[in-house]
């Protein structure tokens, strides 16, 4: 599976999470967390080898429109509708390092905020071009990139009247299974993010504005589409001090 | 005044959401052609060492409730306790095994399945040796976090009985949560998300 450029691998326990920082499991602004939280507490492990290893995928699994969601579900010849956006940056660890080979698949609604998923009812119509999925691997710079539309906001039960605001979903293989994580991108700007009681799960507005991407008018590419810069953080590992190794602490 | 460290703060997460299948598994909720199959279906082939088993289970939430929009993700060592990762070091793992898997839980009757194999023993981070295992990663609507748990095999009453992380658990009726049932080689291995008999999760 593995086709990782040339870097020793580490083999380090990676920090603790603080979950202080991440949603607490119970948040009952967002109903369905009521019956699906833990109420007891986590147990803590440090770092074995059952969670330091993880799955790597190789760049050959990728096919060509993989990261281009404007034509991978497309008819021959036509593409999807909506406003064209590319949406790229970089995964980083919280050491401020890259991490490549990194596998990044994302999810979303078309343009008019309407999943193709079966359990899906809103009224906003199918794009018949528009699949809603792609998937890139991070280069040997931690970077990633895809072509898409811009997603509606849609309504969903929660509140009598709850809208999601326009986001993608992200979901990120960084080395260790430990560092497994899924979140959600939202975009610059956009005031329907303060009202969300998913984004409202997230305790600290500093890490909220973490998911928000800024749009990033100088990788915007004229008379074709704009950009919007998300990097994303996963988990650091420490370096096991005084043990000789080869890249060092 | 100190120098500031200079670390980044992790990504914060947020939940999969009900329709997760799109991104994760297409082919199930019939996004068909974009990729040619979903990842993680097939976990072994002809070739792989070791004993073929099934492992199964279903969600529950604290209501008692079917969890039927759940992905579930696993990650385990092939038959000789060595992991498919680069952060492995201790030696090549069984090339006909990824060691990794994905499932959705299915929309009618919420079951969940892996065919995969019996895992080895692999040294927990003084030598000792843990006993078999596979670790799980379970996302759905209403998980603002993925929840991490592991899975054991209930043959293994002597392994389980000095596993480290089962020593750890105090209640030692919660012991029971994370070891599967077995009917000749299926093993099923239920999750309750909250509630009587909650499933130990763990902070890894």
């Amino acid at each position: 599976m593995s086709d990782l450029p040339n870097r020793m691998p580490e083999t380090g326990a990676f920090f603790a999470r603080d979950r202080a920082w991440h949603a607490p499991a119970f948040t009952p602004g967002y109903k369905t967390s009521v019956l699906r939280s833990p109420q007891r507490a986590l147990l803590s492990l440090d770092g074995t080898i059952s969670e330091i290893t993880g799955p790597v995928f190789g760049h050959s699994m990728i096919g060509e429109l993989d990261n281009d969601l404007i034509h991978n579900f497309a008819k021959p010849g036509e593409s999807a509708i909506g406003e064209r956006i590319v949406v790229h940056g970089r995964v980083l660890d919280e050491r401020g390092r890259a991490v490549p080979g990194a596998l990044v698949e994302f999810w979303q609604a078309n343009a008019g905020g309407r999943y193709r998923h079966k359990k899906e009812t809103y009224l906003a119509a199918i794009d018949p071009n528009f699949g809603g999925c792609g998937r890139s691997i991070t280069d040997e710079d931690g970077q990633y990139a895809f072509r898409t539309v811009r997603p509606g906001a849609y309504p969903w039960p929660n509140g009598v009247n709850d809208w999601r605001p326009a986001h993608i979903h992200f979901s990120i293989f960084g080395h260790g299974f430990a560092q497994r994580l899924i979140t959600q991108m939202y975009f610059e700007g956009d005031p329907m993010i303060w009202k969300c009681p998913i984004v409202g799960t997230i305790p600290d507005k500093r890490a909220i504005e973490q998911l928000i991407a800024p749009l990033d008018w100088g990788n915007t590419i004229p008379m074709d589409a704009r950009a919007y810069k998300f990097d994303i953080v996963l988990r650091g590992r420490r370096s096991t001090m005084f043990e000789n190794r080869p890249e060092g602490n | 005044m100190v120098q500031q460290l200079g670390y980044l703060k992790e990504t914060p997460s947020q939940t999969a959401g009900p329709y997760v299948h799109i991104g994760l598994t297409p082919n199930v909720c019939d996004i068909n052609g974009v990729y040619e199959a979903d990842l993680g279906t097939v976990m072994v082939n002809d070739k792989t060492l070791g004993e073929r088993i099934s492992v199964s289970g279903r969600v529950f939430d604290g209501a008692g409730a079917l969890v039927r929009d759940a992905v579930i993700e696993i990650w385990q060592a092939d038959s000789a306790g060595l992991y498919d990762s680069p952060s492995d070091m201790r030696g090549t793992a069984d090339p006909n095994f990824s060691g990794w898997g994905r499932c959705a839980t299915r929309a009618d009757d919420g079951v969940f399945v892996f065919d995969t194999i019996k895992p080895g023993r692999v040294p927990f981070k003084d030598g000792r040796k843990m006993a078999p295992h596979i670790t799980f990663w379970i996302v759905a609507r209403g998980i603002n976090i993925g929840l991490h748990t592991r899975m054991y095999f209930p043959e293994e009453t002597e392994a389980n009985k000095t596993d480290p992380l089962l020593m750890r658990i105090e209640q030692k009726e919660r012991v029971d949560t994370l070891i599967a049932t077995r009917e000749g080689s299926t093993y099923t291995f239920d999750i309750r998300l909250q509630g009587d008999r909650e499933t130990v999760f763990l902070d890894i």
